[in-house]
């Protein structure tokens, strides 16, 4: 009788929380599928009288070239990233030479700084190269703002390839890069998954950098458009809803697909190896 | 080691050499930088902010000056007093609601991977997004005002993110006091600590400290005047809103860490406490919470260094011109590039970095002494 009522308690809390939890998605969904003139504040939880699709259509016009934008902007430094990253982490954790200890934590701090004090500096270095407003200057800061994780994370992950193994190939004649693209770079599938799903993400996802170094709007990336869509008085709600899925979908979907290594990045993120 | 005998040796560092340059430009000069700006006049004169070749005079700590103590800077106080309360509140809901869902989805209901699932699926979002859903949740007169209707209920009153009533006041006059007592505290606690775990000499040297800063309580600190009036700033309940729309984002970050330091605690100990006739309580309370507390304090600064650089989800919920709602970190930003003031902006910046950093580095410190040692 005791574990039933514990039992019941739990499911209880568990629908609240969930209830939390989805209830914003649900009025998203619903005002994103209501007629502007159906959306007031009073009937903000009820169901339309009619589906309206139009506001996706609408919205997917309005945010096409920013999705592009940022479909752009983040594949190509995600990749850059990656690939720095995966060549930084071999180094440091398989030709640790002396100095790696005190500059590893050094590189990793570069992760967790309020990036408010480099953005002056930044602001003008983007604009003195030619770079400013453009998405290449983006993607630059990205690239060397994620090399901190992406280090990281595949200094940890390959810290558990055998040295055995790299002492092996060496014997075998096997070089520095020999060991690299006939060893380690084989066995690095399942850590450049975890990273590109985490730089993906957050690149995707950002917003400071991108509203200060990008000036003009035609090189806009979807945060920045949902933000000043959003803050508008004058729109309707159902426009910055469908915005709002539109610009989440990218990064639910990988979440939803590959949840498990968007949760092992994450963990990664609080520095635990 | 036979570092660099040979030419794969030089290699390596070859390879590392672009990042470490990039790191040492990017991250260290730039707030080498920011730093030197903070200390110069750059935007003070309209005319020279834009200019391209602005002149700049060293001023030294002035900016800083008016920032703490000057008349027209007191959106900056508020901002940090409103930064402070923020992380504390947002930092225990997170806290809280993840302890206690990781407690129940521990016990294995059935459907756990769909509840994982639900509570995670916010922190793959923007900060951007969040914030304009919530916006609309927290509309005055709609969103979760409305709510009690659908029961049946009368509607909320409450005015989400445009309040502007303050609770909790105090004096900036006060703010030292305040500090030199909390610091004391701490130094008192330690020397307890300290004289409990035999270390006299350090016992002695902290609890002399802590005396030594009540006594410039009770002689200086009183009479000190930063300001020549009072004034008051306190908890904006505007913010209730944007805290509850970021412990709804990272709360499930904290779910993960707690629920897989639960599932690390072997099965044998549990069966074993309560074959000793350990209550449910007892358990939690004497063995698995004292096994959590490295995540808590893990998760405490992870979600304290994101919620003091926070400013997305600020700029989309409530904009960035909502006095009630800002942050340091959206100030430095309408500081420096609405108001073109940029030598205050990098103080702001610099500021925010200090803070940062108090919590960061012992924990960076620590962390990597603990890998080495391993």
């Amino acid at each position: 009788m005791n574990l039933t009522l514990g039992r019941i308690l739990q499911y209880v809390l568990l629908l609240i929380a969930t209830l939390f939890f989805l209830l914003p998605v649900y009025l998203v969904v619903v005002t994103a599928l209501k007629e502007p003139s159906a959306i007031t504040l009073q009937s903000t939880w009820q169901l339309p009288q009619r589906w309206y699709w139009e506001s996706f259509a609408q919205a997917w016009n309005a945010f096409l070239p920013k999705l592009q934008n940022s479909f752009f902007l983040t594949v190509i430094a995600t990749l850059l990233s990656a690939l720095l990253g995966s060549i930084n982490g071999y180094v440091l954790s398989k030709w640790k030479f002396p100095g790696a200890n005190v500059i590893f934590p050094l590189m990793l701090f570069g992760m967790f700084i309020p990036y408010q004090a480099v953005l002056i500096p930044l602001f003008q270095f983007v604009r003195e190269i030619g770079l400013g407003g453009s998405l290449w200057g983006l993607i630059l800061v990205h690239v060397v703002y994620g090399l901190p994780i992406t280090t990281l994370i595949f200094r940890n992950y390959y810290a558990e390839i055998p040295d055995e193994l790299i002492e092996a190939s060496r014997i075998d004649g096997a070089g520095f890069f020999g060991i690299y693209g006939k060893v380690v770079f084989p066995l690095s599938l399942p850590g450049f998954v975890v990273v590109i799903i985490w730089q993906f993400t957050q690149i995707w996802n950002e917003f400071l950098f991108a509203v200060t170094l990008v000036s003009s709007p035609a090189n806009q990336p979807i945060t920045v458009a949902l933000a000043q869509l959003a803050g508008g008085e004058a729109v309707k709600w159902n426009l910055p809803m469908a915005g709002a899925l539109l610009a989440a979908l990218p990064t639910l979907l990988v979440y939803i697909f590959l949840g498990r290594y968007f949760i092992r990045g994450l963990l990664a993120g609080s520095v635990k190896g | 080691m036979r570092w660099l005998k040979n030419k794969d040796s030089l290699y390596s560092v070859l390879v590392l050499l672009p990042s470490v340059i990039l790191i040492a430009v990017f991250v260290y000069g730039f707030i080498g930088q920011t730093v030197y700006t903070s200390l110069t006049d750059w935007g003070k004169d309209p005319s020279q902010a834009l200019s391209a070749n602005p002149q700049i005079r060293f001023i030294g700590l002035e900016n800083y000056r008016e920032l703490f103590t000057g008349l027209v800077d007191s959106r900056f106080r508020q901002d940090l007093v409103n930064t402070i309360f923020f992380t504390l509140f947002f930092i225990l809901g997170c806290l809280a609601l993840g302890l206690g869902l990781a407690m129940i989805l521990d016990r294995g209901p059935a459907g756990e991977g769909f509840f994982r699932t639900v509570f995670l699926f916010p922190m793959s979002l923007s900060f951007i997004v969040t914030g304009t859903i919530w916006r609309w949740m927290l509309q005055p007169a709609g969103g979760v005002n409305q709510l009690p209707t659908v029961v049946g209920l009368p509607k909320g009153g409450f005015a989400w993110l445009t309040s502007r009533e303050q609770v909790w006041q105090f004096s900036w006059n006060d703010l030292p006091l305040y500090t030199a007592l909390v610091v004391s505290a701490v130094l008192m606690w330690i020397g307890l600590t300290a004289f409990r775990g035999g270390q006299r000499r350090r016992g002695w040297i902290a609890a002399g400290s802590a005396g030594l800063l009540l006594l410039w309580v009770l002689v200086i600190g009183d009479r000190l005047q930063l300001l020549p009036y009072d004034e008051p700033h306190g908890f904006n309940l505007a913010f209730i809103g944007i805290i509850l729309a970021a412990v709804w984002q990272m709360s499930g970050y904290t779910m993960a860490l707690y629920l897989a330091g639960l599932r690390g605690i072997p099965e044998e100990l549990r069966e074993a406490a309560r074959v000793d006739g350990a209550t449910e309580w007892q358990l939690y309370r004497h063995i698995i919470f004292p096994m959590l507390a490295p995540i808590t304090l893990s998760a405490m600064i992870i979600l304290g260094h994101i919620s003091l650089k926070i400013f997305d989800l600020i700029f989309a919920m409530a904009g960035a011109d909502n006095a009630p709602t800002d942050v340091p970190a959206l100030l430095m930003y309408l500081t420096t590039f609405r108001a073109n003031q940029i030598a205050k902006g990098a103080a702001i910046g610099t500021i925010l970095l200090i803070l940062v950093a108090l919590v960061i580095v012992p924990y960076l410190y620590s962390q990597l002494r603990s890998e080495v040692r391993r």
